[in-house]
């Protein structure tokens, strides 16, 4: 038996959530919470390449806060099965043997679910090293789930124990932290982004967002692209100084936006008639959306020039206006997790470590709750960028 | 009879003083011993304006009279100063329509059709239809405007500009095509302060960035000293090289005129009468002013001052050669404004209006009021500035975070991204200048719109270089504590308050001096 945060189906307590959404305190204090704290059977390991983990550090993403108070899309309702254990960006410590690595290894996981892992023929996606593409995360021999957090059967982060596939597992150089290794599966993420993002040489790019998401991109892009002039959005001091430190040209507030890019990128802006959003004629080259609310999903459409290229790397929350897209003719393309084969033919996970090794992170992981106190952890996640936080993590074996 | 200017020292009987103080005023009791430096009265106005037009017309100096110099065939450009002058606007109808309409007369009787008028607002904002009216006269509107033969002038339109050389220094003169090519350039010039009018009427009105930025830039403005002496003033230095290049290839007929201090009249003059002779009803409508200004809600306030019109009388018009033309100017402005002072004090007094020469029709934002109190008040001075090197300067304006999208739409990004940076005149001309000069959005407004070009901010802060370099410290008082910490000042919310914040560079019993304007002076100290 083990001690785990788990996710459990209540459709009313779903709806509830989503009613009072924003609101997390009231909601994590109160009865509607679809997540509690319980004693569950560990998950098995008895198939060739699965080993048991110990996580030692288990991150809170901002997917997981969208699950919590359900502002997630129901979309996702067919990839996940309930009830299960959250937390997909964790390091841990090998519990077993697991092929080439021996028990005791600390390991950071690519979380997806793919073919390999569910012990299927593999499909397109994965075959081709876009892995994060699977077609099958609903079938073989693991239950339904698009990645290690949001499946029944594998456990998750925020519980004791684990299982995962050798596919999905990557040695932690000693020498590192566990508060930089618990950063890989977001830096990975982030790693993709910039990649996908297709930055030319020389090319103007605005980040919108500097949460973690916004930060790693920025970080991402600056080190892997030949991006010009990266522009970050963001809200926050602390917020402010971490994206210079990572790399932005210039940060402008979310309400500079549209002053600041026609700035710097010598664009028109025009404001139509009857209070419709204002745009620019001109803008950046590219613009990478962290943050996925209507308004930021909004303002990269209307500040990326014609024939432009907008990167969600955010979950959408849907409503935004696409007319840019058509009259702009952008070419609009998300993100999601990381491949095992990225366009610099690496997985990202290994570009990931190499960059958790060398960047400024000290400091990142702004706070550690043990699990009996989630209610706190989520509060501060919820509120990490106003509390100059940019990472609440779990801290698994205090718990 | 007018009276001259006038020095009070300030003691236990003297009444508190009004102060300007953007849309509003107020009443101040100044320490007791504070110079208070009074403009002259306003001169007696010329009885005959249409008469004393024609003589100068007919009897220029230094120069055929007008009607000799048209004829038939030749192309005409008259050009004429923009609705930066005078400040407050003119009643009806406007000086320079008058001037228009009879060098027009002349030259219809000489059989010249070929003529176009264009406002000299170098990389000042267009004006509007209505503004160009008020300042022609309905008359010569409808008669040019439709065909596109009275417009502004406009400094980007590369197609319609020309270079007609380089000054003995090296500097581009560049100037619009019309004009450059006219057989006779007419200019029409209102002169209210001594800055004006002289070369500065073409060769800085009708002149593109490029020739511009070889005086509009930190250095020569630091080492203008001041503006209101074109001898001692290294922009009107470069201004006089380029005129001499221009009158090589341009006949220009140079027609100035000066404005007496008759500013505000109705129930607003008590404005400009001295405040212990105020009457009876004088007294009350400062009151009800006061008490209604208070009580009216801004967009009212704003309208009340935006609608202000002054009776200005006219002291003098001469025409002819540039240069004999503007001495006379010159000892005009001079005799309507000279105050003389005994010597320099520690700090300087200066209430800011609520007009200055870039925001007629528009907003006073915070960095045209700096201009307005450290550009114009401060440099309103001949021989040696008011307060003397290292001293203190304290302003009144409320300074509010307000900007006119429509009409400073480079300032509003001056202000957030330039001053965010520096206030250091000589950085942000390297930093920044060029990229706001040629950014094509502010291009697009200026040219198309009704803004001031991008690179116009940098101008107004330039213009402030001098201040900043000699003044140990400004204090505004009443200001917005973060538009005026952004500039680099400091505020205070009286005038206890700042003259405590200047006491650790001035002592604690400072000589002060008080500049009692508008009225505009001009303190000669000596
Ligand atoms: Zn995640
Ligand atoms: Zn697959």
């Amino acid at each position: 038996m083990m001690l785990a945060l788990e996710m459990y189906r209540s459709p009313a307590k779903y709806l509830a959530a989503k009613a009072v959404r924003g609101r997390i305190p009231g909601m994590l204090t109160g009865p509607a919470a679809p997540l509690r704290l319980v004693t569950i059977n560990e998950p098995k390991a008895e198939r060739d390449g699965w080993a048991r983990i110990r996580p030692i550090l288990s991150g809170i993403c901002g997917s997981d806060l969208g699950m919590v108070t359900g502002s997630t899309k129901l979309y996702f309702s067919a990839v996940v099965s309930l009830p299960f254990v959250p937390g997909h960006e964790i390091v841990g410590e090998l519990l077993d043997d697991c092929e080439d690595l021996p028990r005791g290894t600390r390991v950071v996981m690519d979380s997806v679910l793919t073919c390999a892992a569910r012990g299927v023929e593999p499909c397109d996606g994965c075959s081709s090293g876009n892995t994060n593409r699977c077609d099958r995360i609903t079938v073989g021999h693991v239950a339904p789930g698009l990645q290690t957090g949001f499946c029944q059967d594998t456990g998750g982060g925020w519980g004791n124990l684990l299982v995962a596939h050798r596919s999905q597992l990557y040695a932690v150089p000693d020498g590192m932290s566990d508060e930089r290794a618990v950063l890989v599966e977001p830096l990975a993420g982030a790693v993709h982004a910039a990649l996908r993002a297709n930055v030319q040489p020389g090319q103007s790019v605005l980040v919108s967002g500097a949460g973690a998401v916004g930060l790693f991109a920025t970080l991402a892009l600056r080190e892997l692209t030949q991006a010009g002039r990266i522009t970050v959005v963001a809200k926050h001091a602390k917020q402010r100084e971490l994206a210079r430190a990572f790399g932005a040209s210039d940060v402008v507030a979310p309400d500079e936006v549209f002053r600041g890019v026609r700035r710097s990128t010598g664009a028109f802006r025009l404001k139509p008639e009857f209070g419709a959003p204002e745009f620019l004629l001109g803008g950046v080259d590219v613009a990478v959306d962290a943050v996925g609310s209507k308004d930021s999903i909004d303002t990269v459409l209307r500040v990326t020039k014609a024939g432009g290229r907008v990167v969600l790397s955010g979950m959408p929350a849907g409503g935004a206006d696409l007319s840019p897209v058509w009259f702009r003719e952008l070419e609009v393309t998300g993100t999601y997790a990381s491949a095992r084969q990225e366009p610099n033919g690496l997985p990202a996970f290994e570009t990931a470590l190499e960059l958790a090794g060398r960047a400024p992170l000290d400091g990142i992981v702004g706070a550690r709750y043990p699990l009996y106190r989630w209610r706190e952890a989520l509060d501060h996640a919820h509120s990490a960028g106003r509390l100059g936080t940019v990472k609440v993590a779990f801290d698994v074996r205090a718990s | 009879m007018s009276r001259p200017g006038f020095v009070l020292e300030v003691d236990d009987r003297t009444p508190p003083l009004l102060v300007h103080n953007g849309e509003g005023f107020l009443l101040e009791r100044f320490p007791q011993g504070t110079r208070v430096v009074y403009p002259p009265e306003a001169l007696p106005a010329v009885r005959d304006v249409d008469e004393a037009i024609q003589n100068a017309l007919l009897n220029p100096i230094d120069s055929e009279p007008l009607p000799e110099l048209l004829r038939a065939g030749m192309r005409l450009t008259i050009a004429f100063d923009d609705i930066s002058l005078p400040l407050p606007p003119m009643k009806k109808p406007d000086i320079r329509q008058r001037v228009i309409e009879a060098v027009l007369e002349l030259a219809a009787q000489a059989g010249v059709d070929d003529v176009e008028l264009i406002s000299a607002n170098a990389l000042h904002r267009r004006l509007t239809p209505n503004e160009l009216r008020e300042i022609v006269g309905e008359r010569v509107f409808r008669s040019f405007f439709p065909d596109g033969k009275l417009y502004n002038f406009d400094a980007e339109d590369t197609a319609n500009l020309t270079h007609l050389g380089l000054t003995r220094h090296g500097e581009d003169v560049e100037i619009s095509k019309r004009a450059a090519e006219s057989d006779l350039l007419v200019y029409v010039n209102v002169n209210l302060v001594a800055m004006d009018g002289g070369h500065k009427s073409t060769s800085i009105g009708l002149a593109s960035y490029k020739s511009l930025k070889h005086h509009h830039n930190s250095h020569t403005m630091i080492h203008s000293r001041s503006f209101m002496d074109h001898k001692a003033s290294k922009m009107h230095h470069s201004a006089w090289r380029m005129g001499e290049v221009l009158t090589q290839h341009v006949k220009v007929f140079q027609i100035e005129t000066t404005l007496n201090n008759d500013i505000f009249g109705g129930p607003l003059e008590f404005l400009q009468k001295r405040e212990w002779e105020w009457s009876i009803k004088d007294q009350a409508s400062m009151l009800g002013t006061k008490r209604a200004l208070a009580a009216a809600p801004a967009k009212l306030r704003h309208k009340i001052f935006t609608d202000v019109r002054s009776n200005y009388g006219l002291t003098g018009i001469n025409a002819g050669a540039i240069e004999p033309v503007h001495e006379k100017t010159i000892e005009a402005v001079h005799r309507q404004h000279l105050v003389e002072v005994q010597g320099q004090s520690d700090v300087a007094i200066m209430g800011v209006p609520f007009v200055g020469p870039y925001n007629v029709n528009s907003v006073m934002n915070p960095i045209l009021a700096a201009c307005m109190g450290l550009g114009y008040y401060f440099n309103s001075y001949r021989g040696n500035p008011v307060v003397r090197k290292d001293g203190a300067v304290i302003l009144y304006h409320p300074v509010d975070y307000e900007f006119s999208q429509l009409h400073h739409p480079s300032y509003v990004d001056f202000f957030e991204e330039v001053l965010a940076e520096s206030t250091d005149p000589a950085t942000i001309e390297a930093k920044f200048e060029k990229q706001y000069a040629e950014d094509p959005w502010y291009i697009h407004l200026y040219r198309t719109s009704y803004a001031y070009h991008g690179v116009h901010p940098f101008y107004m802060w330039y213009w402030i270089s001098h201040a900043l370099d000699h003044c140990g410290d400004i204090v505004w008082v009443g200001g917005n504590r973060r538009t005026v910490e952004r500039m680099g000042f400091r505020s205070a919310s009286t005038l206890q308050d700042a003259l405590e914040m200047v006491s650790h560079s001035v002592g604690r019993s400072p000589s002060i001096t008080y500049l009692h304007n508008p009225p505009h002076l001009l303190a000669d100290v000596r």
